[in-house]
């Protein structure tokens, strides 16, 4: 059984949308600005009104208490929120010097007044705020938007990891092709909704 | 000590202070003259119509009255609630949210003080049952008021990082939280702020009014006391549950952060 079934999803935006998603499974998102990349993430993590259907290996998304399906199905927008002022009250424990370490951050970082981390710095944080949540899937909306290569690499690679120790899914949405060559995974097109085979150089 | 009665000349003076303020805010070009005038004169007008609304209700003195009047008071602070809100949920939603959060409290309030403490024969009597509602009233709708009206504008302001909860699984009560707290402080704060001036800075109305009929000042104030415990328990509890109503509806059944039930 697939780890994510989409049957017929759309809002007003965008859709309907069919695809599946295995278990370690990767499928990235591309699409012109205003094609609905980033409506679709937010209707999987059902923080917006929509029609269709969405399963989590067998449990249907309205059958479990909205809160429980996204901690399961954990959205990383664009431009994460924070609230409190440090990165670390955000997490639920500390994470490990060694996830910090492959992201190329250092511990002080997490006891720094939000404001004055960078927004690369914020951007990385926020991808490992999510992961210790451990979520099934992972929703990422340009996790490597505000990165300089070397970071971005470390961000892809992290990701890799993640999904094949904890056999979660991703959808990935990415502006550049490259990136998407390097990661070699089937491609939804929006806003048709095609999925296309790996991108080739 | 006998009531000094006030007529058209006593008040026409006191009035002529208010006359006197307008021309010069007019002059400074405030442009507060004309809501100032016409506060002052609806106010005379709504203050007039209760004294002679209260007279014959005091002589009827029948449940039915006292009920009706005690149901037109909630009802226009109801209004109020909606009016002091800068973005409030919209729909009849915004407005029976603020009724039956006063209702709830204010009314049970009044109710139980009549029966249990006073224990005024009948316990709807007028006299008693109408200022006392109409005190307890006043303050909790100027706490939901507040507390509505900080919920509502925060909610709106903080929308990224109420949903950033929500996005890592946080149930909408969860989310919340410190956005509850806040709004129920701010409609806390002005009865704190009156409890702990009370006698010291400022000489409560009503206590002043009981003394100024003649009622001895020591009786007046452990009224005055009554009005106060009552006055801080049914603002804070009829904040709490405007908030908890209010912010209930500002999520949909999904847990979604729903901004477009705002008006």
């Amino acid at each position: 059984m697939p780890l994510l079934q989409v049957r017929e999803l759309r809002t007003a935006q965008f859709g309907p949308i069919d695809f599946t998603l295995d278990s370690g499974g990767l499928l990235l998102v591309a699409g012109p600005s205003g094609s609905g990349k980033s409506r679709l993430l937010r209707a999987l993590a059902d923080l917006d009104p929509h029609e269709g259907e969405a399963r989590l290996h067998d449990m249907a998304m309205n059958d479990m208490p909205a809160h429980r399906w996204r901690a399961q199905i954990g959205l990383l927008p664009a431009e994460p929120a924070w609230w409190e002022e440090t990165a670390l009250a955000h997490f639920p424990q500390p994470p490990s010097a060694e996830r910090l370490e492959r992201l190329a951050l250092t511990p002080a970082l997490l006891e720094t007044p939000i404001n004055r981390l960078s927004s690369g710095e914020r951007q990385r944080l926020a991808l490992l705020r999510l992961l210790a949540r451990a979520p099934r899937v992972l929703l990422l909306d340009e996790p490597t938007a505000n990165l300089d290569p070397d970071s971005a690499a470390r961000v892809e690679a992290l990701i890799a990891e993640y999904l094949s120790s904890t056999q979660a899914g991703a959808l990935w949405v990415s502006h550049d092709p490259l990136q998407r060559q390097r990661l070699g995974a089937r491609v939804l097109r929006l806003p048709e909704g095609r999925i296309l085979p790996e991108e080739t150089a | 000590m006998t009531l000094i009665e006030l007529g058209p000349r006593e008040l026409g003076i006191a009035a002529l202070g208010v006359l006197l303020l307008g021309l010069a805010q007019a002059a400074m070009g405030l442009g507060l003259t004309r809501s100032l005038w016409w506060s002052s004169l609806r106010m005379t007008a709504q203050l007039l119509l209760v004294g002679v609304l209260l007279k014959s209700l005091f002589e009827a003195a029948t449940l039915g009255w006292v009920l009706l009047m005690a149901l037109v008071m909630v009802s226009l602070a109801g209004l109020e609630i909606i009016h002091r809100q800068k973005r409030r949920l919209s729909g009849a939603w915004s407005y029976l949210l603020g009724v039956i959060a006063m209702g709830a409290s204010a009314l049970t309030l009044a109710g139980l003080t009549l029966g249990l403490i006073l224990q005024t024969e009948p316990w709807y009597t007028p006299q008693y049952a109408i200022p006392l509602l109409g005190m307890i009233l006043g303050n909790t709708m100027t706490g939901i008021g507040v507390a509505l009206n900080q919920l509502t504008q925060n909610a709106w302001q903080q929308q990224a990082a109420l949903e950033g909860r929500l996005m890592l699984g946080l149930s909408y009560r969860e989310a919340t939280l410190e956005l509850r707290r806040e709004a129920i402080r701010s409609g806390m704060i002005p009865v704190i702020n009156m409890l702990a001036v009370a006698g010291v800075v400022s000489l409560p109305g009503m206590m002043t009014g009981q003394i100024l009929s003649g009622t001895p000042p020591l009786e007046a104030v452990k009224y005055q006391i009554l009005i106060m415990f009552l006055v801080a328990t049914g603002t804070g509890f009829g904040t709490l549950l405007a908030v908890s109503l209010a912010s209930r509806r500002l999520f949909d059944t999904r847990e979604r952060l729903r901004l477009d039930r705002l008006a």
